[in-house]
């Protein structure tokens, strides 16, 4: 039994062997692009719009308000980048409905990736936000003496992230390559039927931590904010959890 | 005992111990968890709805430490690093 896709290899180019986790991410972003394309093709602000915008509407807004409630910040800058995480990891799991697919982020090398875009983007925005020296700053809070450990916290967090995706996806292949061997006919389909609902919880997942850290680093700015009238008494009670 | 015996031995058993002692923690946090949401539930039917949503994201975050053990005793059972190296050896 394999517990990752990279080993299975589908094609050789030029001496490079293609694994099947590159040939499923691509298409997974092939299916993501050419449906943002079609289904942008003819947006309308009519009162009828077509079910595929609806469809697109519900999403956007709805990522929007997760933004905003976690990060108490205009959602705008950080749409982009945690929506396209949710949506390529919610596909990528949700693809499992179709028989010989095997999901690319039940490999530790797609997981890693995404959870190294999270760990560069956090202190770009953070940069953008507050400024490089308060960022720096923020390292150094309370004291000089935990540098070490923030630092050490930016490393485990990353490593947690992308074992955590890696964990429950991979956790599905093999469970149903086990119940396939010992319970051939429904038990599977429960379990798989399971896994849909733990992979789109994973991706809610990810891309709400992968906005909590980004919201820790703007921390920096709102430390000095929090005696304008606009900081509620809610949000700093909501940081301080999320920050332990 | 053979190298390559004396680790298939102890990273089977490894495994075994990693996953079952592993997943007692987080199990007894999620039943806590899971009592504590349904007792806000019953309490205050109306946030339903925020409860659930956070109820399933600290699930998933308090079941990621037995996710970690599994990974440990997937990668000792089927890609054990010193099992492959010690392989070439002994099967030579």
């Amino acid at each position: 039994m394999e517990i990752t896709p990279d080993t299975h290899i589908i094609f050789t180019v030029a001496g490079i062997a293609v694994s099947a986790t590159v040939v499923w991410t691509w298409v997974v972003m092939a299916l993501l692009v050419a449906a943002s394309i079609a289904m942008t093709r003819n947006l309308t602000s009519d009162f009828a719009p077509s079910r595929w915008q609806n469809f697109l509407e519900a999403l956007i807004g709805e990522t929007q308000r997760q933004i905003a409630e976690v990060s108490h910040h205009d959602p705008g800058p950080y749409l982009p980048f945690v929506g396209t995480l949710f949506v390529f990891i919610a596909t990528s799991n949700l693809l499992i409905v179709f028989p010989g697919y095997e999901p690319p982020t039940a490999s530790l090398s797609t997981t890693a990736a995404l959870a190294l875009c999270v760990l560069v983007a956090v202190p770009i925005y953070g940069i953008v936000e507050s400024g490089l020296w308060r960022y720096l700053k923020n390292y150094m809070e309370p004291t000089v003496f935990m540098l070490p450990f923030n630092v050490i916290g930016e490393i485990s967090r990353t490593i947690a992230l992308a074992v955590r995706l890696y964990g429950n996806a991979m956790s599905g292949v093999v469970l149903a390559g086990i119940l396939i061997s010992i319970a051939p006919f429904l038990f599977p389909v429960v379990l798989k039927l399971l896994d849909l609902l733990i992979g789109f919880i994973q991706a809610y997942i990810f891309s709400v931590l992968a906005m909590v850290y980004i919201a820790s680093a703007l921390r920096a700015r709102r430390g000095n904010a929090a005696s304008s009238p606009d900081a509620q008494p809610s949000s700093a009670t909501n940081e301080s959890k999320k920050g332990a | 005992m053979e190298p390559h015996v004396v680790i298939a031995a102890v990273s089977i058993l490894t495994a075994g111990l990693t996953i079952g002692i592993g997943v007692i923690g987080p199990s007894l946090g999620e039943a806590r968890a899971a009592a504590s949401a349904l007792e806000a539930i019953a309490r205050q039917p109306d946030e339903s709805n925020t409860i659930t949503r956070t109820l399933f994201v600290s699930l998933a975050m308090i079941e990621s430490t037995a996710i970690y053990c599994f990974v440990v005793s997937m990668i000792l059972i089927f890609a054990n690093p010193f099992w492959t190296a010690v392989l070439p050896k002994a099967g030579g």
